[in-house]
C-alpha cells in the first residue's frame, strides 16, 4: 500500500505547530498503524531528519500510552481498538491519513503527537483508591462479593487511562475516565467507606485541571478502546449528588450499570 | 569478593518468620529521615514505593512512561499464584514452593522460594482489600484456574487482565501516597547511571525524557525495579521501552549480573508475520487449559487444518508428556514446538507455527463458554492475524517473554553493592532456570509489599551514612560522563539506524542463544555481537539534539546497552556447559531429547563482574538443597 500522511509536527510545548506531509510507501496490510509510522520514521532518520514523536509502549492495547487522532477520530476508525491495535488492512491503498495529537486544554502538546496527560494521574491521586495500607488485610474470602457486582466493577476497572474520551469530547470532559474509577470502587464493598469523599475529591480535581463539563454527547463511549459504558457517568452523577447532600445511596441499590 | 547470600539460619520453612522477628527496625519517628529512590513503578516498584511511603520513608519514584500505571506489568494476562488451597485440591505452601523449585529445574535459591510461597497468601488478601476485582464464583468466593507446571488450581485472575488490575491496585496505593505528599513521582525520566560513593549506592543519574536534562538524585538507598531484558532479542512480548539500561549501567558500576543466559521463551505467542514486525503478542497460556496443540504427522504438509484427519495429526505434547499434556511447563512446550518445526512439520507461512485447536473444547463446552473464558484473547488473535480462532485452529509459536536472570541479590534483595536493592523481574533470585506461569506477578508483589519493608529497615538500622547532596563530586562526574555519551551518539551521523542494529543483535541472540544453544553457536554470537558493537559507535545515525524530547536518542541509548549485554548473555550461556530449564545446550540431552543437567558442576548461580574492556569475571554462589532433593525433572 502507498499512503499520504498529514502529520502534526511541533517542536515543544511553547512552539507553534504545523501539519507536514509524508509519503508512506510499501506498507503491508499486516502492519499495525504504529509499525507503519515506524517505517516512516526509519526513512526520516536515514535522511538525517528527526523522527515523528508519538507515545506508545505495550503495543497490545493495555497500557494506554498510545494516543493519536486519526482522521479526526481518537484511536482511529476501528471500534473498541487502541491505535496500537489498529491494523493497516483497515485502510486502502492511496488513502490520505491525517494524524494529530489528542487535543484538550488539560493535555498540552510536548512534541509532535506527544501530549502531557499527567492530569489523569492527579485525579486518581485526589481520591481514586481504597485507603488501605499494606498488611493486616483480612482473608480474601472473608468478603464474599456477588459475581454480577464484581463483573460490573471489572467492566469499569478495564479503563486503560489513555484519555481518548477527553479527545473525543467536544467539551474535553474526562467524566468517562472519572466515572470508570468511581464505578470500579463503588460497586465493591471495599470501596464503601470512602465513597462520598472519593467522588467529591475526584470531580473537584477534574474541574481544577481544566477538563470541561459533561453534556451527555456520548462521543467518549464511542471512542473508548475498552468500551467503558456511559452508564457509569450516570452512576457517577448520582453518587456526586448524594455525596453533596451528605448521605450515601444504600449500597445494595447502587449497581447503576448492570 | 565472596558472594555472601546472607540466608538466615534455621530450617527452610522457619527462616522468614525468624528473620522478621529478629531483624532490626527503624524507629517510626526516624523513618522520615531516610530517602529511598525507587526506579520503576511496575508491580515491584509500585508496591515498594507505596508501602515504604506508608511506613514513613521519603520516597522518590521514577519511570520512563508518562504515568506510573503504564509499567509493563499491566500487560500480564493470565493470573497470579497463591497457596490458598481454596479449591481443597491438596495445595499448600510446601507444594507451591516445591513446584516452583522443580519448575526452575533446581537452579533457584530454596530459602527465597519458600519465602515467596509463604508470602503468596498475603498478597491475595492485600489485593482484595485494595479492590482488585478478582474473578468470583456465583457464591461470591474467589475463583481459580490452573496453569502450566502445576497439578492444582491455584491461580487467581481478573478475566484476561490480571496484570492490569494488580497494577492498578499498586498504582492507586502509590497515588494515595503521592496525594499525601509522601512520594514524588518522576515520570518520563530514564535512569542512566548509578551513583556509588564509598562503596555504597547513593543515587542515580537520570535523563528527563521531555527536556533532555541530565540530573542526579541522591538518597540513602536505591531500589531497582526496572523489569526484564527480553527486548535484547528485538522481538519479544515486552513493551517497546523495556530495557536493560538501568540494570546494565548498575552492573557497570559494580553490581554482579546473575544468570543472564536464563531467558524464558513462552510457547503461546502469535507467530511472526513479516520483517516490519515490532513486537510479538502473547496469548495467555491459560489457553492451554482448553486448546490442544498439534502439528501434521507428515513433514511438508500442504492441506488446510480442517482437511487433515485425526489419524494424521500429532498431538505431540499429549503424546510425550501424558500426565501434564498440553500443560507441560513453558520451556518444555516451547522446545517441543521448535523441534516439530525443525522437522518441517510447522504450520503457517514460513513453517514456524503449531496449531492450538479449540474444536474439541467447543464441542464439549459450547462456543459461548469458551468465549466467556477467553473471548478477549480470540478477539486479539483475530485482530492481529485476520483469522477466526473459533472456526479454525489458532497458530502459535514461542517468543522471548521473561528473563529469569537479573542482578544478583542476597536474601535481603540487596545486590553486592550495599544500598542497591533489586526487586521483581530485574533480580534473579526466585525462578531458577525456568519460571512457572503466574509466578512473576506473585514475586513482584511479594518483593514490593512484603519483603523490602523488612530488609530495607534492617539495612538502614545497621548502616551509618551521611547525607549526600547532588553537588557531590561523584554526581557531577557521572553527569558529565552521561552528557559526553549523549553528545557522542548525536555526533556519529552514520548510515544505519539504531533499530537496524537492534534487529541485528536480536537475530543473533535468537538464532544462537535462543531456545537451543551450542558451544559453536555461542562463540559465533559473541564474536559477531562484538563486531556489531564497534560498528554501532562508528556508523549509527541519531538525528536531533540533546536537550529535547528525542525518541531516536532514547532508542539508540537502549540499543547500545542491549548489544553489550547480549554479549554477556552469550558468555554466560557458553560457560554453563549443561542444559537446565530454559537454557538448553544441544550437547547435553538425554536420548529422548530432554534437558540434561549437570548438578555436580553447575548447581550454582553464576554472577558476572564487569571488568571494563577486559573479559568479565564469573563468580559462583553454590546452591544447597536442604528441603527438596534435586531429581531429574520429569513431566511425563
Ligand atoms: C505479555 C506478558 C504477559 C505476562 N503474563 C503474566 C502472568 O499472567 N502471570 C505472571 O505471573 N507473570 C506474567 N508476566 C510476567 C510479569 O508480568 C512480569 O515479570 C512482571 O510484571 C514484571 O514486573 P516488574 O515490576 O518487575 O517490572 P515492570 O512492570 O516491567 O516495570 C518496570 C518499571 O521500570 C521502569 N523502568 C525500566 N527501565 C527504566 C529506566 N532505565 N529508567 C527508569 N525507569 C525504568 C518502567 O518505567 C516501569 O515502571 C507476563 C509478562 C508479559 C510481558
Ligand atoms: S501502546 Fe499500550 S495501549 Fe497502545
Amino acid at each position: 500500500m502507498n499512503l499520504t500522511l498529514n502529520v502534526w509536527r511541533q517542536k515543544d510545548r511553547n512552539a507553534a505547530g504545523r501539519m507536514e506531509t509524508y509519503k508512506a510507501s510499501h506498507i503491508s496490510p499486516d502492519m499495525s498503524f504504529l509499525e507503519m509510522l515506524d517505517v516512516v520514521n526509519e526513512d526520516l532518520i536515514k535522511t538525517g531528519k528527526e523522527p515523528i514523536a508519538f507515545d506508545h509502549d505495550c503495543r497490545e492495547g493495555i497500557c494506554g500510552m498510545c494516543s493519536l487522532m486519526i482522521n479526526g477520530m481518537a484511536h482511529g476508525p476501528e471500534r473498541a481498538t487502541a491505535t496500537c491495535q489498529l491494523h493497516m488492512r483497515k485502510f486502502r491503498d492511496g488513502d490520505e491519513i491525517t494524524i494529530e495529537p489528542f487535543r484538550a486544554r488539560a493535555f498540552p502538546v510536548l512534541r509532535d503527537l506527544v501530549t502531557d496527560r499527567g492530569a489523569l494521574d492527579r485525579i486518581v491521586q485526589a481520591g481514586g483508591f481504597v485507603g488501605v495500607n499494606t498488611g493486616g488485610a483480612p482473608d480474601g474470602n472473608e468478603i464474599p462479593i456477588p459475581r454480577e457486582r464484581q463483573e460490573t466493577a471489572m467492566d469499569a476497572a478495564a479503563c486503560i487511562g489513555c484519555g481518548a474520551c477527553v479527545a473525543a469530547c467536544k467539551n474535553a470532559s474526562a467524566m468517562l475516565y472519572v466515572s470508570a474509577k468511581v464505578g470500579h470502587l463503588v460497586n465493591l464493598p471495599q470501596g464503601q467507606p470512602e465513597r462520598q469523599q472519593r467522588v467529591r475529591a475526584m470531580v473537584a480535581q477534574h474541574d481544577h485541571e481544566g477538563f470541561g463539563h459533561c453534556t451527555n454527547q456520548y462521543e467518549c463511549q464511542a471512542a473508548c478502546p475498552k468500551e467503558i459504558s456511559v452508564g457509569f457517568i450516570a452512576q457517577l452523577n448520582r453518587e456526586y449528588l448524594h455525596s453533596s447532600f451528605g448521605f450515601a445511596e444504600r449500597e445494595d441499590s447502587s449497581t447503576g450499570v448492570g | 569478593m565472596p558472594l555472601e547470600s546472607n540466608i538466615p539460619p534455621g530450617p527452610v520453612a522457619e527462616k522468614w518468620t525468624r528473620y522478621r522477628s529478629e531483624c532490626k527496625l527503624v524507629n517510626p519517628a526516624n523513618k522520615r529521615k531516610f530517602k529511598v529512590l525507587v526506579v520503576g513503578t511496575g508491580l515491584a516498584g509500585g508496591a515498594a514505593a507505596a508501602t515504604l511511603a506508608e511506613l514513613g520513608y521519603q520516597v522518590e519514584a521514577f519511570c520512563y512512561q508518562d504515568s506510573p500505571r503504564r509499567a509493563h506489568s499491566i500487560a500480564a494476562q493470565g493470573g497470579i499464584n497463591a497457596a490458598k488451597n481454596y479449591q481443597n485440591d491438596g495445595d499448600s505452601v510446601y507444594r507451591l514452593f516445591y513446584d516452583t523449585i522443580k519448575g526452575g529445574d533446581f537452579r533457584a535459591r530454596e530459602s527465597n522460594v519458600h519465602r515467596l510461597a509463604e508470602t503468596s497468601v498475603q498478597i491475595i488478601d492485600q489485593c482484595v482489600a485494595q479492590g482488585v476485582p478478582f474473578a468470583r464464583e456465583y457464591g461470591g468466593l474467589l475463583a481459580n484456574r490452573s496453569f502450566g507446571g502445576a497439578q492444582v488450581s491455584r491461580t487467581f485472575y481478573c478475566r484476561g487482565q490480571t496484570g492490569q488490575q494488580l497494577m492498578l491496585g499498586a498504582y492507586q496505593a502509590l497515588c494515595r501516597q503521592v496525594g499525601y505528599g509522601k512520594v514524588k513521582v518522576r515520570s518520563r525520566c530514564e535512569m542512566v547511571d548509578l551513583i556509588v560513593v564509598d562503596g555504597r549506592a547513593r543515587g542515580i543519574v537520570v535523563r528527563d525524557l521531555v527536556n533532555g536534562k541530565i540530573e542526579s538524585h541522591t538518597g540513602d538507598a536505591v531500589l531497582l525495579c526496572t523489569g526484564g531484558y527480553s527486548n535484547a532479542f528485538f522481538l519479544s512480548t515486552n513493551a517497546a521501552g523495556c530495557n536493560v539500561t538501568a540494570t546494565y549501567r548498575a552492573h557497570k558500576r559494580g553490581a554482579y549480573f546473575a544468570n543472564p543466559c536464563y531467558t524464558q521463551i513462552h510457547p503461546t505467542c502469535i507467530p511472526v508475520s513479516g520483517d516490519h514486525q515490532s513486537k510479538l503478542t502473547l496469548m495467555s497460556e491459560s489457553l492451554r487449559n482448553d486448546g490442544r496443540i498439534w502439528v501434521p504427522k507428515k513433514a511438508g504438509e500442504t492441506r488446510r487444518s480442517a482437511d487433515i484427519p485425526e489419524s494424521e495429526r500429532d498431538y505431540y505434547l499429549e503424546r510425550k508428556y501424558p500426565s501434564y499434556g498440553n500443560l507441560a511447563p513453558r520451556d518444555i512446550a516451547s522446545r517441543a514446538a521448535k523441534e516439530v518445526c525443525d522437522e518441517g512439520r510447522g504450520v503457517g507461512s514460513g513453517g514456524r507455527g503449531v496449531y492450538l485447536d479449540f474444536a474439541e473444547a467447543i464441542k464439549r463446552d459450547s462456543r459461548s463458554r469458551i468465549q466467556d473464558k477467553y473471548g478477549n484473547l480470540f478477539d486479539m488473535y483475530e485482530n492481529i492475524t485476520g483469522e477466526n480462532g473459533y472456526e479454525q485452529p489458532m497458530r502459535i509459536y514461542p517468543a522471548p517473554h521473561y528473563t529469569m536472570g537479573g542482578l544478583w541479590v542476597d536474601y535481603n534483595l540487596m545486590s553486592n553493592v550495599p544500598g542497591l536493592f533489586v526487586l521483581g523481574e530485574a533480580n534473579f533470585s526466585d525462578h531458577g532456570a525456568n519460571r512457572l506461569g503466574a509466578s512473576a506477578l506473585m514475586q513482584g508483589l511479594a518483593d514490593g509489599y512484603f519483603i523490602i519493608p523488612y530488609t530495607l529497615a534492617n539495612y538502614f538500622a545497621s548502616t551509618k551514612q551521611d547525607r549526600i547532596s547532588t553537588d557531590h563530586a561523584e554526581c557531577k562526574r557521572l553527569e558529565q560522563e552521561t552528557d559526553a555519551q549523549v553528545k557522542k551518539l548525536l555526533s556519529i551521523k552514520g548510515k544505519k539506524t539504531a533499530v537496524e542494529y537492534h534487529r541485528e543483535v536480536g537475530r543473533l541472540l535468537w538464532d544462537n542463544c535462543g531456545m537451543a544453544r551450542s558451544k559453536e553457536s555461542l562463540e559465533t554470537a559473541i564474536s559477531k555481537i562484538h563486531g556489531l558493537r564497534s560498528e554501532f559507535w562508528e556508523n549509527v545515525n541519531v538525528p536531533g539534539t540533546a536537550l529535547d524530547l528525542n525518541v531516536g536518542l532514547e532508542r539508540a541509548w537502549r540499543v547500545a546497552d542491549f548489544m553489550e549485554f547480549g554479549e554477556l548473555m552469550a558468555r554466560d550461556a557458553l560457560a554453563r556447559d549443561e542444559s537446565c530449564g530454559g537454557h538448553f545446550r544441544v550437547e547435553h540431552q538425554y536420548p529422548d531429547g530432554e534437558a540434561k543437567r549437570d548438578d555436580e558442576r553447575f548447581m550454582h548461580v553464576a554472577a558476572w563482574e564487569y571488568q571494563g574492556t577486559k573479559d568479565p569475571v564469573r563468580h559462583i554462589e553454590p546452591l544447597e538443597y536442604e528441603k527438596v532433593k534435586p531429581s531429574v525433572r520429569s513431566y511425563k
